[in-house]
């Protein structure tokens, strides 16, 4: 297993300028992208928001129309794919049918030229290393159609990692299973991640899948790039409304801004705000963020449409009197009861004035 | 007991009538196609070999080793041999395209495919005569180079490949287009090179369908008659193929050499329905696409 990590110092990824047009619409519109050394990096965004073109970009499945990738300093803008030396994971892993597990994850040593070919017994040894690593000694004869999602999958991995590419890329690599398999496969790779060490990009629509499992987080939306950053900072300190509303439950409330001061509808929310910020704004509140008061107190008002446990605490659906729902996380233990109104306090958000 | 065989009955019995009303509609059915397949398939093949022994083995022999019969077999395997594996190569190369390719005028393409089956052999076989023919577009500037298309073995092949043509891509395309592309993906990324890839992931993939087409193509290749009997103008021991030499014996009334000859083409077809049972049977899942995923 030391091996696999030794194997080469891991390299970043630099995505400069990177634009792709298709049938007229942009899919990618000048984006920059940074990927540290042995980082692992999310590509995440709705569907079409052009994370896989981008994957794909880097991968040189798809050319650019205009930009370049970087993998350390090489400039591999005009690297065919065969040359990138990339380990690419496809979503529905795309094992060659025809070939045991044995002969997938061999494929990438044995199509090398004969001068970097290792021996047949080298290649036998770093195929079984491999299938250690991911958990399926005892496989190597069965063929993909034998095997079950979750082993696909991991077949996949092991396959794209014996070519020992310099970067290793998965398009949304657990969009395929179910969510037992998903979750047990995300702490795996997290693990497969750090013996290997090598700089490591997926793609995933799923915000909980990117916040559990990256070191940094990029938000894709209609082809660009809204904010790249770590768990935290996407969360607690979103760039746009767009990666507010993205990463997860949001009521937005219109909101003045004033003397350093927020107000929604006239009362002041403990929110701080440059003293220099004045005018309309749009408070974006998380279902933490808000309390059930009485009647005639807090900031806004509203009905109780909805009780539903999520985990250790309840969501209550509570109907706004402008038309619009909103969720409130309170305590499991609730006097509360739908169809009551309630007045709702906000005690934190985050505000983005109008443009 | 008693009561368990009572509390059976009423199911048992208002099963029976339908599954006899099944039984009966199913018998009639069978028996219908089957009277159906022994008159037009079976009688008529039956025919051709009694036909062909009439005279015994050796009558069959001697018409068999008579020099044009001879001819019209070798001139029916060479242009097989040269019409096949030329649909083999512009088969692959149309259902790589429409299979893993985008681009405008596919659903043209897909239509001029099937071009052949719709247009009757003889009328193709005419275009043929009308562009390369001596009264033809490009006639006299081939008869002045001395090129032989029309009446001789280039206008055979010709024709043979234009009917001959949808077989390999038909059974190929919805198969390719099934797999995608992410098995080909794969194998470039993993550093192989184009070749490579066709040749280790695409056709090990497509192989039993290839083998599929290849026997149907082959199969009419050497049956066609209709656009190869205009193009080839009947020259006995020259431009003769299998099934014009049997029209020509069959029209001096030379019965047994007649069925003698049209026997090969029987066995051919026999064959021909054997390989494909056995590739179906065998191979259901990789001819339909990954059924088998």
């Amino acid at each position: 297993m030391a091996r696999i990590a030794e194997q080469r110092q891991a390299v970043d990824i630099r995505v400069a300028g990177v634009t792709k047009v298709f049938a007229g619409a942009a899919a990618l519109d000048d984006v920059d992208l940074d990927v540290r050394p042995g980082e692992l990096l999310a590509l995440l965004g709705p569907s079409g928001s052009g994370k896989t073109t981008l994957l794909r970009i880097i991968a040189g499945l798809v050319e650019a129309d205009r930009g370049q990738v970087f993998f350390g300093g090489l400039d591999a803008t005009t690297l065919p794919v065969q040359k990138r030396q990339v380990g690419f994971v496809f979503q529905h892993y795309a094992l060659f049918r025809h070939m045991s597990v044995a002969g997938n994850i061999a494929y990438g040593l044995q199509v090398r030229e004969r001068a970097s070919r290792p021996s047949k017994a080298e290649i036998r040894r770093r195929t079984s290393e491999l299938l250690d690593l991911v958990q399926l000694s005892g496989y190597e004869s069965r063929f993909p159609a034998q095997l079950s999602g979750g082993q696909r999958q991991r077949v996949a991995l092991a396959r794209a990692l014996a070519v020992e590419p310099r970067v290793l890329l998965l398009d949304e690599p657990f969009g395929a299973l179910d969510a037992k398999v998903r979750k047990d496969l995300r702490a795996w790779l997290r693990d497969i991640h750090e013996r290997t060490g090598k700089t490591t990009v997926f793609v995933t629509h799923d915000q909980d899948e990117a916040l559990e499992l990256a070191d940094r987080v990029a938000v894709l939306n209609q082809g660009h790039l809204e904010q790249v950053g770590t768990p935290d900072e996407v969360q607690d300190h979103p760039a746009t409304p767009f990666v507010m509303a993205f990463l997860g439950q949001a009521a937005r409330f219109p909101a003045d801004i004033r003397d350093g001061r927020v107000l929604v509808h006239g009362r002041s929310v403990p929110v701080a705000a440059p003293r220099a910020t004045i005018g309309q704004a749009s408070l974006y509140c998380r279902p933490w963020h808000l309390k059930p008061v009485a009647l005639g107190q807090g900031h806004v008002t509203g009905s109780i449409s909805g009780i539903r446990r999520l985990g250790s605490m309840r969501r209550i659906e509570v109907s706004h009197v402008d038309g619009t729902k909103l969720e409130v996380e309170v305590p499991l233990v609730t006097s509360l009861r739908p169809g009551e109104e309630i007045g709702l306090e906000i005690l934190d958000g985050v505000f983005f004035p109008s443009s | 007991m008693s009561d368990m065989s009572a509390a059976l009955l009423p199911s048992a019995r208002s099963a029976a009538p339908v599954a006899t009303e099944r039984d009966w509609v199913r018998r009639l059915t069978i028996a219908v196609a089957l009277v159906f397949l022994v008159l037009f398939l079976i009688l008529p093949l039956a025919v051709v070999f009694v036909e062909a022994f009439r005279r015994g083995w050796e009558g069959y022999l001697a018409a068999l080793q008579e020099a044009d019969a001879w001819a019209a077999i070798r001139l029916t395997l060479n242009v097989a041999a040269i019409s096949v594996p030329l649909n083999v190569v512009f088969g692959l190369a149309a259902s790589w395209a429409i299979a893993k390719f985008e681009f405008k005028g596919k659903s043209l393409l897909i239509t001029l495919i099937d071009l052949p089956f719709s247009v009757s052999p003889v009328v193709s076989g005419l275009i043929y005569l009308l562009l390369f023919g001596a009264q033809g577009l490009w006639g006299p500037w081939l008869m002045a180079h001395g090129i032989k298309i029309a009446f001789a073995l280039p206008g055979i092949v010709l024709a043979t490949v234009f009917v001959t043509f949808p077989f390999v891509a038909r059974q190929l395309i919805p198969l390719m287009q099934e797999q995608g592309i992410a098995e080909e993906e794969a194998a470039l990324t993993l550093g192989a090179s184009g070749w490579r890839t066709f040749a280790t992931v695409t056709l090990p993939n497509i192989k039993w369908g290839l083998l599929y087409g290849v026997l149907l193509c082959n199969a009419r290749a050497m049956g066609e008659f209709g656009a190869v009997s205009v193009v080839s103008g009947h020259i006995r021991g020259l431009t003769n193929t299998i099934p014009l030499h049997v029209e020509i014996l069959y029209n001096e009334y030379n019965f047994v050499a007649a069925f003698a000859v049209a026997s090969l083409l029987a066995c051919l077809a026999l064959l021909t329905l054997a390989l494909k049972s056995f590739l179906e049977w065998r191979h259901g899942a990789d001819l339909a696409g990954g059924a088998h995923r």
